[in-house]
């Protein structure tokens, strides 16, 4: 497979690489708005980064690997995030994460996202998302839900079944 | 030519600065400066002063021909510094009289020594270090329980065994038995990195040589840490191959068994192996080899330090090519007219059908991958019969590091002794044309196929007398009324001398296959037949002698040689 890059996003790229004194420092940001277009930082988007600045792919590649934020592979259409930092685990994080897996038959033993072979959600636990105080939190897609419990875990899915159009405008999941 | 001999080709370098230091009490002077990993001048280091005074710091990550990296935090040594008094500026004094050190310490906790890394660590006037002292000890064997946390102490089937230096260290630093009972985190096995190299993720001490080397002597940065703490795993990028060639170096340098040859991969336990000192015939650049061999075979090459030829390096193709010395198809005893006979039947025929050809009508053509012994008796021998001779040019890539245009050994020797001329192989085009007027009518072969140097057979078949010597069987072997097997370099003695004038002796690793002789020891022979004049029947009492008669080598000899050679003005 090979990468194409519209012609608007390289221009937007090749901004980038300016505002850094050394071409190399623009790398995370190249990788950031790869990833923000194409969902992911595939292979052939690490070797495109290194060409465009004039580093050899292995560089990439660590900070891909190095920082979780950056996917190898596409995402579910729902992306749900959930928080095991200290407030979140004492809140039942855990069983959280345990009871989105088993609703979407995915393995919850494993350490690595998981995402539904339909491709429709990704689940895997993040360190803390800054929502101590309503433990414990979780983020889907770019929204926050606070206070999770079971139930409010189900409409989660529901949601994210029905396409998750309501999911940003539903005030209710964020509080 | 000039007669000059020197060791080096660079001028001595301008005398360095030395300073003061004590290594566990014993005060020593050290130059200030060190060359560094590309030779210029840097700090003396903490870990260079400890070897000034014969003191051996343990380290992974430090390699003198690498920059340094610091992170296997193996060679912590603990040390002082001179006290100064704020008030005179001038070292504080004991009691004593002897200048007051203040040991390095934590800063949070002034009771618990600190170390400092030694490979990193610059020495300065009056500074004090302390390898053997307790707490330098239980440095060490901190870092060694950490580095050894995750390892998967597979030594019994591990290559590395015997010269893997976790294991020295644990040996001389480490804890007897292991406290750790959580589980190991376990990474990649038989990671295929590349077409000779093979990756073991839980060997590996994330030392970073192997990145550092590819990177920066072979400049290609093919190699990364990937992934986070102690998932960090040594990789090339998905779809990569780590293929250059160089990779091999990459497997001496890893101080552990991480990193494995596929060549030699299961292959042998390193202890059984017979270590001798040669010289890589691959190319005119002359890298100082190791052979291992066991039980007359040869089991793997390894490069030999040498500064003024490869440094510790060597090229994959020169490593990789060895196979051919133990091949079944190696010539194994003398013919005479295609038929077995003996080397004293073929000497003494070969003897008296030279002395009575007439002047002129002899050829010899010699070959750039035999020893420099053995192109001055053939040039002894062409004196003899007025003989027209040349070797035959092998050329192929060079690269910016070691691998030199010209693919055998000893273009300089054959040079050097007249047995080729300025270019090698000009003088080919008129051996031809004499063979096919007629003028030549003998012919001696050492070492090379001529058919496949563009004399045809029917060619030289014209001739009256074809003696060939050769290794294996080829076209011109074939043809040949006396075929007389020779040996490969690991089957002898001699010398190479290389593109740049290096002199370098080569030993014998391993036994000739049949009756098959040293090239020299029946040249030798054929010579005193021949000219009726005495001569050395040892190899040192040989070079002795052409180092007396050859110009560029006046002053030379063999015991003067030692194991990296001496630098000729060509």
């Amino acid at each position: 497979m090979s990468l194409s890059i519209p012609a608007p996003l390289e221009a937007e790229l090749d901004e980038l690489v300016t505002r850094y004194p050394q071409k190399r420092s623009a790398s995370l940001m190249f990788l950031h708005t790869l990833q923000e277009h194409f969902g992911y930082v595939s292979p052939e988007a690490v070797e495109w980064t290194a060409a465009k600045l004039g580093l050899a792919p292995i560089n990439v590649f660590e900070l891909v690997t190095f920082y979780p934020m950056f996917r190898q592979e596409p995402l579910g259409k729902t992306h749900i995030k959930v928080c095991r930092t200290l407030s979140c685990a004492l809140a039942g994080a855990s069983d959280l994460r345990k009871h989105f897996c088993e609703k979407l038959g995915l393995d919850a033993k494993a350490h690595v996202p998981q995402t539904t072979p339909d491709g429709n959600f990704t689940v895997e636990f993040v360190e803390c998302l800054a929502a101590c105080g309503s433990a414990p939190v979780v983020l889907v897609n770019d929204t926050l839900c606070e206070k999770v419990d079971a139930s409010k875990a189900d409409s989660i899915l529901a949601e994210g079944k029905s396409g998750g159009a309501q999911l940003r405008a539903a005030g209710t999941l964020s509080k | 030519m000039s007669a000059t001999v020197t060791a080096e080709n660079k001028p001595a370098p301008p005398p360095v600065e030395r300073i003061k230091v004590k290594v566990d009490g014993r005060e020593i002077e050290v130059p200030k400066t060190t060359p560094d990993w590309q030779g210029k001048p840097q700090a003396t280091t903490m870990l260079q002063a400890c070897a000034h005074a014969g003191v051996d710091v343990p380290h992974y990550c430090y390699h003198h021909k690498l920059p340094v990296a610091g992170n296997c935090r193996m060679c912590l040594v603990e040390f002082g510094t001179p006290v100064m008094d704020p008030a005179t500026k001038k070292p504080a004094l004991n009691e004593d009289g002897s200048p007051k050190i203040a040991r390095s310490v934590l800063p949070y906790e002034p009771g618990t020594p600190r170390g400092a890394i030694a490979c990193a660590t610059p020495i300065s006037p009056g500074m004090e270090l302390y390898p053997g002292s307790p707490a330098t000890a239980q440095m060490r064997e901190a870092v060694l329980e950490s580095l050894l946390i995750n390892h998967p102490l597979d030594c019994t089937i591990c290559d590395q065994a015997g010269e893997c230096k976790l294991q020295e260290y644990s040996v001389e630093h480490g804890q007897a038995a292991s406290r750790f009972v959580e589980t190991k985190v376990h990474k990649p096995k038989a990671v295929d990195l590349g077409p000779r190299i093979v990756l073991d993720d839980e060997r590996c001490i994330l030392c970073t040589r192997c990145i550092r080397f590819t990177k920066d002597i072979v400049n290609d940065d093919a190699l990364g840490i990937i992934n986070r703490g102690s998932y960090n795993t040594i990789a090339a990028a998905p779809g990569r191959q780590f293929d250059n060639n160089y990779t091999l170096n990459t497997v001496d340098l890893c101080p552990v068994g991480a990193l494995t040859s596929k060549d030699f991969r299961f292959k042998m336990r390193v202890w059984f192996l017979k270590e001798t000192k040669s010289v890589c015939p691959g190319c005119a650049t002359g890298c100082n080899i190791i052979i291992g061999s066991r039980e007359n075979v040869i089991q793997r090459l390894e490069p030999r330090e040498n500064d003024a030829v490869n440094g510790p390096w060597m090229c994959d193709s020169g490593r990789l090519d060895y196979k051919w010395v133990g091949a079944s198809n190696r010539l194994k005893e003398v013919l005479v007219g295609g038929k077995p006979s003996t080397w004293q039947t073929a000497l003494s025929e070969i003897g008296s059908r030279l002395v009575t050809a007439a002047p002129g009508s002899v050829a010899i053509v010699g070959s750039a991958r035999l020893s420099t012994e053995e192109l001055f008796l053939l040039k002894q021998l062409a004196r003899k019969f007025d003989a027209i001779t040349d070797v035959v040019e092998h050329l192929g890539e060079a690269d910016r590091l070691l691998v030199h245009a010209e693919k055998a050994p000893n273009y300089s020797g054959a040079r050097i002794t007249g047995l080729a001329y300025t270019e090698a192989g000009i003088n080919l085009p008129r051996i031809r044309a004499g063979i096919e007027t007629g003028s030549i009518k003998s012919l001696v072969v050492v070492g090379e196929d001529l058919v496949a140097a563009g004399f045809s057979s029917d060619l030289l078949g014209r001739l009256s007398l074809l003696v060939v010597s050769d290794i294996v069987p080829t076209p011109t072997t074939s043809i040949a009324h006396y075929v007389l097997p020779g040996c490969a370099y690991a089957e002898k003695r001699g010398t190479f001398i290389n593109a740049k004038g290096r002199v370098q002796k080569f030993m014998k690793a391993v036994e000739p296959p049949g009756t098959a002789r040293p090239e020299w020891e029946f040249l030798h022979e054929l010579v005193h037949q021949v000219t009726g004049g005495n001569g050395y029947s040892t190899i040192e009492g040989l070079f002795n002698l052409l180092a007396r008669e050859l110009a560029p080598l006046a002053g030379l000899e063999w015991s003067r040689l030692g194991d990296t050679g001496v630098t000729v003005t060509l």
